[in-house]
């Protein structure tokens, strides 16, 4: 089953290929090509994956426990496809917009290194392996982040550097006191030797390690403050993939590491993950609804969307653990669809600041519509993909006897709902302030929105066929409860 | 040994830290670099060493003082990582002077507010 190493190898190949390639129009077309074929690779594996539940390479031929494996099961195959679509999305609107920026074709090469990195680390089955894609996504972001060197780019870099930089310090600690503890870096043979573990006190030091090091990449509460001071410096589309695609590999992490190995001293880890989600999604809610600039507000609302993310895995339940992969899912499409969203708008009025602008809902009401339907999913308005998501997530709250995060899941949803209704009232509804001027004025084509309305599309898509969705994600919520089934696939004891 | 090399971490993070809480951006760099090795070493220690044995073996050898190689292999790739990162925010800490003329985090401030 050589064929899952391909999301890793083919990124590998073109990036290869992109830095000998000097236009920027032929390196985009050949990204939008690319990522196109990337996306069906993605979906022929999600098929496999519904064929034969895990499918496992072993990297070189060595056997299980020594060498790399390459595992995917049911939430690596839906977070390949769900990436490669937001990739697809990204290539198409970078090929329009990043058009005046000063840096030639070096983007796209930076751009297929992080999807590598983000592909390496949804597929890899072995904790070293992912510190290493990891680094790659880390190298190239920090590179992406920079690229243009404008005064604030550097800046944001600098601020996003030095936390994750300290993010991965952990990380490589939590893994070697892991390997000195155990003996082992496989996942599937980690969760196989801790099934039994009473240690818990020497197993807790390593898996607080690890939780520092992804809180910090996922952004949670007391370690976010990275992301809100570099997310709105680079080119729109940088932040857009940012956005869509860097958090939600910290949350991968979390949700693997969480459910396949660290499952000892449930009660702890468990309160601790909703105290801090209950923390993560009231205080990015609040701080988003203080700013007037619409990439602050939306970098404030990825904070506080990865709050729902991490209280399913706080809950615990099948249930939760699949809203927790649909909420993902959902996010990663509206969230960067509302970036999108917002580098059009710019476009067209030259500013991201929301008291300058207004009046665009006469003036343009198809971008209007394309605000309002990401706009609606995150709130969480039915029959968009947002309701569906916060619903699973509730139910399985109340289900489970978690009243005070569901009261929190809530309350938080009319602080979304808040947030975007001011974009919604500033930039659409309110008449155009006199004061600014309106030399900026530039026409946006059908290739300008395209990307936004697959998105949207998307994002109607996931809420109307909501239970084939959930189905998919409910398996893989089984599968990552009971990892019997993964652990005997990985380790070849399966007869 | 091990108690020596324990030492020698637990100073490598202290001196570490200190230097991240610096003002400068170029203290907090090398503050990275000591915590990365810190780190490395840590990683290197976890795994126990056994002084004097070969980590590959002949047959006649005993194999239960072997020591082990994988944190070595370990240790190695993430000192190669980290060295590429270092060159990377040297470079961005370069521009950063060039373009702005200060050394100073606490001047860091625009894109915060």
């Amino acid at each position: 089953m050589n064929v899952i190493a391909l999301p890793i190898l083919f990124p590998l190949v073109l990036i290869i290929l992109l830095i000998f390639i000097r236009s920027k129009k032929i390196a985009g077309l050949i990204s939008i090509f690319a990522s196109l074929v990337l996306l069906a690779i993605s979906l022929y594996l999600l098929q496999l994956v519904i064929k034969q539940e895990v499918i496992v390479i072993q990297m070189g031929g060595w056997e299980a426990p020594y060498g790399i494996s390459l595992v995917l099961d049911y939430l690596s195959a839906i977070m390949l496809v769900v990436s490669a679509f937001i990739i697809l999305t990204i290539s198409l609107y970078a090929f329009r917009f990043i058009k005046n920026e000063n840096f030639g074709s070096r983007f796209y090469v930076f751009f297929f290194s992080i999807t590598m990195g983000l592909n390496g680390a949804f597929i890899t089955g072995d904790v070293f392996n992912l510190y290493v894609w990891f680094e790659v996504i880390l190298l190239s972001s920090f590179v992406l982040i920079t690229l243009g060197n404008r005064k604030e780019q550097l800046e944001g870099g600098i601020k996003y550097m030095a936390l994750n930089l300290i993010g991965s310090l952990f990380f490589l600690a939590g893994l070697g006191l892991l390997y000195g503890n155990t003996g082992t870096l496989n996942m599937a043979h980690l969760a196989q030797i801790l099934q039994d573990d009473q240690q818990s006190l020497l197993m807790n030091t390593s898996a607080m390690l690890f939780f520092v090091a992804f809180g910090i990449k996922a952004a949670i509460f007391p370690l976010f403050f990275w992301l809100p001071s570099s997310y709105h410096t680079p080119n729109i589309s940088v932040s857009a993939l940012f956005a869509g695609l860097l958090t939600k590999v910290g949350v991968y992490a979390l949700i693997r590491f969480f459910t396949l190995f660290f499952v000892q001293d449930q009660v702890f880890w468990h309160n601790l993950l909703l105290i801090l989600a209950g923390f993560t999604m009231v205080i990015g809610g609040m701080a988003a609804s203080t700013h007037y600039e619409t990439r602050r507000i939306l970098s404030y609302h990825i904070i506080s969307q990865i709050g729902y993310m991490i209280m399913g895995l706080g809950i615990f339940t099948p249930l939760a653990i699949a809203g927790s992969i649909f909420f993902t899912v959902h996010n990663m499409i509206a969230k960067t669809n509302t970036f999108l969203v917002a580098g059009l708008v710019s476009k067209l009025k030259g500013t991201y600041y929301l008291k300058n602008i207004g009046g665009l809902y006469k003036e343009n009401p198809v971008l209007a519509i394309l605000f309002i339907i990401p706009a609606f999913a995150l709130a969480g308005i039915p029959p968009l993909s947002g309701f569906f998501a916060k619903f699973i997530l509730i139910k399985a709250g109340i289900e489970d006897g978690h009243y005070i995060i569901t009261t929190v899941a809530i309350l938080t949803s009319l602080l979304t709902l808040y947030s975007m209704i001011k974009i919604w009232n500033e930039a659409f509804l309110k008449k155009q302030p006199e004061s600014t001027d309106m030399m900026l004025q530039s026409k946006l084509g059908f290739l300008d929105l395209f990307p936004s309305i697959l998105l949207g599309a998307a994002s109607i898509l996931l809420g109307l066929f909501a239970s084939q969705i959930f189905e998919l994600t409910l398996n893989a919520a089984n599968q990552l409860i009971n990892p019997e089934h993964y652990i005997k696939t990985v380790l070849h004891l399966l007869p | 040994m091990e108690i020596l090399l324990a030492i020698l971490i637990g100073l490598l993070y202290s001196a570490g830290v200190y230097l991240l809480l610096r003002r400068s951006i170029l203290k907090f760099i090398i503050g990275i670099i000591f915590m990365s090795n810190a780190t490395n070493l840590l990683v290197f220690l976890s795994a126990g060493i056994i002084p004097g044995k070969p980590v590959f073996i002949g047959q006649e050898t005993e194999t239960v003082l072997q020591t082990d190689p994988l944190p070595q292999a370990l240790v190695l790739t993430a000192i190669v990582i980290g060295f590429g990162i270092v060159v990377f925010t040297l470079a961005l800490k370069y521009k950063f002077f060039n373009t702005t003329g200060t050394d100073d985090l606490d001047q860091l401030k625009k894109t915060d507010s």
